[in-house]
C-alpha cells in the first residue's frame, strides 16, 4: 500500500515537472511549480525528512511560488511579444541536450552511490550531548555546519539587495511594492485581521520547537513574513520605506550577532564559530533569537518587492 | 469498541474522499468560475471535515486531536475567504467564462 502511494507521488511529481517545463503560459508554469513544491514536501515527509519538508513547503512552494507569481504577473503584458521571438531550433535543441545531460549526470551520481550510502548521521547523534539541543538537524545547522547557516542568512540579504536594485532611481529609498487599496470591510481585510494572530503563534512555535523537534527559524520566519505580507496586501499596514534606519539595522542585526559570536569563538574556543564548553545551548539560542526577526523582515521585504513609490504617501 | 471506532474512521474518510472526488470532477467539468468554486468548496469543507472526523479516533493524544481540529478550522477559513476573492475578481474582470 505504501509502495503504491510512493509510486503515485513519484509519477505525479514527474508529470508536474514535465508540465512546468512544457507549459507555454508563464502563469500556468508557475502554478505547476507551486503544486510541485507542495508535492515535493510530501515526498520529504515520506523520506522522514520533516525539517526539509517544512522548509520545502514554506520556502520552495510558498515563498518562491509567490515571487514567481508576481514576476509572471509583471511579465504578462510583454509575454505575447516574448513568445513571438521564439529561439531557433538549434538553440532549443542545444538547451534540451544540456538540460538532459545535467539530469542524466545527477541520476548517475545518485545511482552510483554505494549501498548503504555514506552518512555522518551516527557521528552527528554521538556528539549531540554537549550541545544541549535535541534535534540533530538544528545541531548540524548551528553547531557542526554553522558556517553554512551564517552564509545562508547573508545570502538572503544579498537577495534583498538584488530585489531593491531593480528600483527606478526616483523610487530609491521609498516604499516597496504598490499601495494596496483593498476594501477595508472586505473579506481580505477580515482574513488579514483574523489570521495573523494565529499565524504568528504558529511561526513562533515552529521556531521554538526547532531546538528539539522538526522546525526552525527559517520556516517560522517564512510564516511570520507571510502574515506580514497578508496585512500589507489587505491595505491594513504599509511597507516601510527601505531608507528607514531602523529597517536597515533590523535587517543586519541577526547576521551581525551571528558573526560577533563566531568571532568571539576564536578567542574563547579556538576557532571561528566554535562555542566554549557548556555555552553551546545558550549561544545557539542567542543566535536563533537574533536571526529570527532579521529573517522574517528580510523574507517579507523580498516578497514585498522593489521600491516603487517615493517616501511621500 | 476499537473496531467500531475503526469502522467509523473508514466510513468517514471514505465519504470524505468521495467528496474530494466529486469536487475535483466538478472543478474539471463545470462551465464557469462560479460553479467550479461551488464544487471546490464542497470538497474543502465537507471532504476535509469528514477526513478529520475519521482521523480523530486514530490519534493518540488530545493535543494531536486539537491540532487536527485547528487545521480543519483554518482550512475552512482560508478556503471560504479565497473562494470569495476568486469569485469577486472573476466578476470584476468579467472572466467568469
Amino acid at each position: 500500500m505504501t509502495t503504491v502511494v510512493t509510486v503515485v507521488l513519484a509519477l505525479l511529481l514527474l508529470a508536474l515537472a514535465a508540465w512546468t517545463v512544457v507549459a507555454r503560459d508563464a502563469f500556468l508554469a508557475v502554478a505547476g511549480f507551486v503544486v510541485y513544491g507542495l508535492l515535493l514536501s510530501l515526498v520529504w515527509v515520506r523520506l522522514a525528512g520533516i525539517d526539509v519538508a517544512l522548509t520545502e513547503a514554506a520556502i520552495g512552494g510558498g515563498l518562491t511560488g509567490l515571487l514567481l507569481v508576481r514576476a509572471s504577473a509583471k511579465l504578462r503584458p510583454t509575454e505575447g511579444a516574448a513568445r513571438a521571438e521564439r529561439p531557433g531550433r538549434p538553440t532549443r535543441l542545444l538547451a534540451a541536450i544540456m538540460s538532459g545531460a545535467v539530469a542524466a549526470a545527477l541520476a548517475l551520481a545518485v545511482l552510483a552511490l554505494p549501498d548503504p550510502a555514506p552518512t555522518l548521521a551516527p557521528e552527528a547523534i554521538a556528539n549531540i550531548g554537549p550541545l544541549g539541543v535535541g534535534n540533530p538537524i538544528t545541531a548540524v545547522l548551528l553547531a557542526y555546519r554553522a558556517m553554512d547557516t551564517l552564509l545562508e542568512a547573508i545570502v538572503l540579504l544579498f537577495v534583498l539587495i538584488g530585489v531593491w536594485s531593480l528600483a527606478p532611481d526616483r523610487a530609491w529609498g521609498g516604499r516597496p511594492g504598490p499601495r494596496y487599496n483593498a476594501d477595508p470591510d472586505g473579506i481580505l481585510a477580515f482574513i488579514a485581521r483574523v489570521l495573523p494572530p494565529i499565524g504568528i503563534i504558529v511561526g513562533v512555535y515552529i521556531f521554538w520547537v526547532g531546538a528539539d523537534a522538526p522546525g526552525g527559524k527559517f520556516q517560522g520566519a517564512t510564516i511570520i513574513a507571510a502574515m506580514w505580507l497578508l496585512v500589507m496586501m489587505a491595505g491594513l499596514a504599509d511597507a516601510p520605506p527601505i531608507s528607514r534606519r531602523l529597517v536597515r539595522v533590523l535587517l543586519v542585526a541577526g547576521p551581525v550577532v551571528f558573526i560577533a559570536i563566531g568571532c568571539a569563538g576564536v578567542a574563547t574556543a579556538g576557532a571561528f564559530l566554535a562555542y566554549p564548553d557548556g555555552w553551546a545551548k545558550p549561544l545557539i539560542l542567542v543566535i536563533e533569537f537574533a536571526l529570527m526577526p532579521s529573517l522574517a523582515l528580510t523574507l517579507g521585504l523580498i516578497m514585498a518587492g522593489a521600491p516603487e513609490r517615493t517616501e511621500a504617501p | 469498541m476499537s473496531a467500531a471506532l475503526d469502522l467509523l474512521s473508514v466510513v468517514a474518510i471514505g465519504a470524505g474522499a468521495l467528496f474530494y472526488l466529486a469536487g475535483t470532477v466538478g472543478l474539471l467539468r463545470f462551465p464557469d468560475a462560479y460553479t467550479r468554486l461551488h464544487a471546490l468548496t464542497k470538497a474543502d469543507n465537507l471532504g476535509m471535515a469528514l477526513v478529520v472526523i475519521g482521523l480523530l479516533p486514530q490519534v493518540g493524544s488530545l493535543l494531536a486531536a486539537l491540532k487536527l481540529v485547528l487545521i480543519w478550522l483554518l482550512v475552512m477559513l482560508s478556503s471560504a475567504a479565497v473562494s470569495q476573492l476568486i469569485a469577486r475578481s472573476a466578476r470584476r474582470r468579467g472572466t467568469a467564462q
